[in-house]
């Protein structure tokens, strides 16, 4: 079965892009090393540096990469939209603000609340963004989703900006995280939202098969039996709890939902069954790939990965824009 | 139709306006001065409006310190607003004509993303970089953004829409680069970047009007000359020929002028976004489609809304600043919103 050997092979790289990655840092720690504080922990500098800062790290950027990569497909395949991704459309923006507002107004907060602050901010902005999109007689088109999501993007980041100018305390507890960023992430937060990804995910997966009916069009899927409204709010639910609990781990990192699942469709063209689990994983590897990239290009400072994602994913949307927009 | 045009005409030019256009720039023009003057007198150490006046018009006040504040720390900021409000709203009205595209603004289609990259680079890769080279700098940026978004999105009588997407994606593009040149960069050159970026007129001095005031006085007669050639080129590039206008040779002399005047704006007071959008609407309002009213009219209201914002900035938060930039796109972005949807139920 060359598809599953395919995920298999994926899974592979994505295993060697995680040791790479560890053992990447200040100091060097050999593989052996590395190894050892899995197996036989005996608090050495060393092993306490795998394990609580590059370990974590690791793993958010692929909870993160995977999350945001399945948001993107999800929302690619139920819109037929191909320019869908969570930061384009300001789902994620919308998810920074309310955690930046929840910070400004109550002082800081347990990191569980902050996460289900972010779910309310994506799912706000997501149901505000569509309304939007579909006002008109041209419809949620993709033209007017995208342009929607970014004028209120534009809207969003300034009011962003406005409460962390406002206050200097927000401004010193989240300014690295509202870049975009992976470094400095505990695993506190990790394991807060590990649950909320995992079913984000396994919903995402279990849709499979009514996501690739509905990418054939609504009327196709209702025609074919399929319950449209209710497979749209399950798939809203999983893409705010996807999209909102990878701001809450990272900040708002783009286009990593844009630019993945695009990939994936060159090796499978419809089938969302796969097109999903494959964007878990390449997004993933994308993820951890950008994060090696942002640590070593200029080093020893560090770039925020959410630039290098863009650098890599807005040339990608001209691209996509250029060529799959019609009109 | 006689009573709606006023007509001058001499050896030189010949110019047509709406007749309402005197009358509105006198109104505009007014509230801009109180505008100014109340800018003027707000701060830490207020000044009464009327002493504002004796004192910017060279009459003694009998208090040394309101001509020290008014001219050593007040006028040139609020200079600086208004001269990046005109540039602004002519760049934007030259391109949403140019492009018959009325979501278009210097802003929203990547060209103040590409002169923010430009005089970034300036800045963080030249040591100690002259502040009057910078607009400049910028200028470069601008033209070459409008060039790449010219070839992608606007010839052949793209959507809108369109045109505003591939703005989307290229802004994306050349502001990562910016960030990657802040990272990368010299730590004091970096936070001299910074100031500017995030689109605002705090602490601007004579030094940044003075190396302003060339780029406007240049260019803003130009645009008001070109006038003519932007209402032919609007109704299209064939009727435009056949008005005889020279369509390449015009419309490349105007989107220079627009990339200038956004350029000029943006090595100024860094990106303050939607001004060049809504100026022009609401002069269209005001004054009609008509370019040589509309022009000298949008770029009034350019002026007062940065002013207007740089006062709101200063004063809804007091003491806290809130940057003009925030403030004009916190109104900008609904009325973009609001214009999308109107723009499609057409």
């Amino acid at each position: 079965m060359p598809t599953l050997l395919g995920l298999v092979l994926g899974l592979c790289i994505l295993l060697i892009c995680l040791v790479y990655s560890v053992t990447l840092g200040a100091a060097d720690i050999p593989l052996d090393k590395i190894l050892a504080s899995f197996i036989a922990f005996d608090g050495s500098y060393e092993h306490l540096v795998v394990q609580t800062v590059r370990l974590p790290r690791v793993l958010i950027a692929i909870l993160v990469g995977s999350a945001l990569a399945v948001s993107g497909a999800l929302m690619q395949g139920l819109t037929r939209n191909p320019l869908a991704d969570p930061g384009i459309l300001g789902i994620e923006s919308g998810a920074a603000l309310a955690v930046v507002a929840t910070i400004f107004i109550f002082g800081s907060s347990s990191l569980s609340v902050l996460t289900i602050v972010a779910f309310l901010g994506a799912g706000v902005t997501a149901t505000l963004v569509y309304f939007l999109g579909s006002l008109g007689r041209g419809g949620a088109t993709p033209l007017n989703l995208t342009v929607a999501g970014a004028a209120l993007t534009a809207l969003i980041s300034s009011l962003t900006t406005a409460v962390l100018i406002l206050s200097q305390r927000t401004l010193e507890e989240i300014r690295f995280w509202l870049a975009g960023s992976l470094a400095g992430r505990d695993s506190n937060i990790l394991l807060q939202a590990l649950p909320f990804v995992m079913v984000g995910l396994v919903v995402a997966f279990a849709l499979g098969r009514q996501i690739t009916t509905m990418s054939l069009g609504e009327d196709v899927a209702k025609g074919l039996g399929q319950k449209t409204a209710w497979i749209k709010i399950v798939t809203a639910i999983s893409v705010v709890l996807l999209a909102g609990s990878s701001v809450a781990l990272a900040g708002p990192i783009g286009f990593i939902g844009l630019v993945v699942p695009h990939m994936v469709k060159f090796y499978i063209k419809a089938d969302y069954r796969w097109i999903l689990p494959y964007s878990a994983v390449l997004g993933a590897i994308l993820l951890l790939v950008a994060d090696i990239a942002a640590r070593l290009l200029l080093k020893p400072q560090e770039l925020p990965v959410g630039v290098m994602t863009a650098l890599i994913g807005a040339p990608f949307f001209v691209y996509l824009a250029k060529s799959k927009v019609k009109k | 139709m006689k009573v709606d045009w006023l007509v001058i005409r001499s050896q030189v030019i010949s110019f047509r306006i709406d007749r309402r256009v005197p009358l509105v720039l006198l109104f505009l023009g007014l509230i801009t001065i109180v505008a100014m003057v109340m800018n003027l007198g707000r701060g830490e150490y207020p000044i009464s409006p009327l002493d504002i006046i004796k004192t910017v018009l060279g009459i003694d006040t009998g208090n040394p310190d309101h001509a020290f504040v008014i001219y050593n720390l007040r006028l040139s900021r609020t200079l600086v607003a208004l001269m990046v409000g005109v540039a602004l709203a002519i760049s934007g009205t030259i391109f949403q004509g140019l492009t018959r595209n009325p979501l278009a603004d210097p802003g929203i289609i990547g060209i103040n993303a590409g002169a923010s990259l430009a005089a970034v680079s300036a800045i963080v890769l030249i040591n100690s970089v002259l502040i009057y080279t910078l607009p400049l700098a910028a200028l470069v940026g601008a033209l070459l953004m409008s060039v790449l978004i010219y070839s992608l999105a606007w010839n052949k009588g793209s959507s809108p829409v369109l045109l505003v997407l591939m703005g989307i994606g290229l802004s994306a593009i050349a502001s990562a680069f910016t960030s990657l040149l802040i990272t990368f960069g010299d730590i004091y050159n970096v936070s001299d970047a910074l100031v500017w970026l995030a689109g605002s007129v705090y602490g601007r001095t004579w030094e940044q009007v003075f190396s302003f005031l060339p780029w406007l006085i240049v260019f803003a007669p130009t645009a008001l000359l070109l006038a003519r050639h932007l209402n032919a080129l609007n109704l299209g590039d064939d009727v435009a020929k056949g008005l005889g206008t020279r369509v390449e040779w015009e419309r490349g002399l105007l989107v220079l002028v627009g990339a200038a005047l956004a350029g000029a704006a943006v090595a100024t007071a860094g990106n303050i976004g939607f001004v060049g959008l809504i100026a022009p609407h609401i002069g269209r309002q005001l004054v009609g489609a008509h370019h040589q009213g509309l022009i000298p009219t949008s770029a009034l209201l350019g002026g007062m809304i940065v002013v207007i914002a740089d006062f709101l900035g200063r004063t809804l938060f007091a003491p806290i600043e809130i940057p003009c930039g925030v403030v004009t796109a916190a109104v900008g972005a609904p009325y973009f919103l609001y214009l999308l949807i109107r723009n499609r139920k057409k």
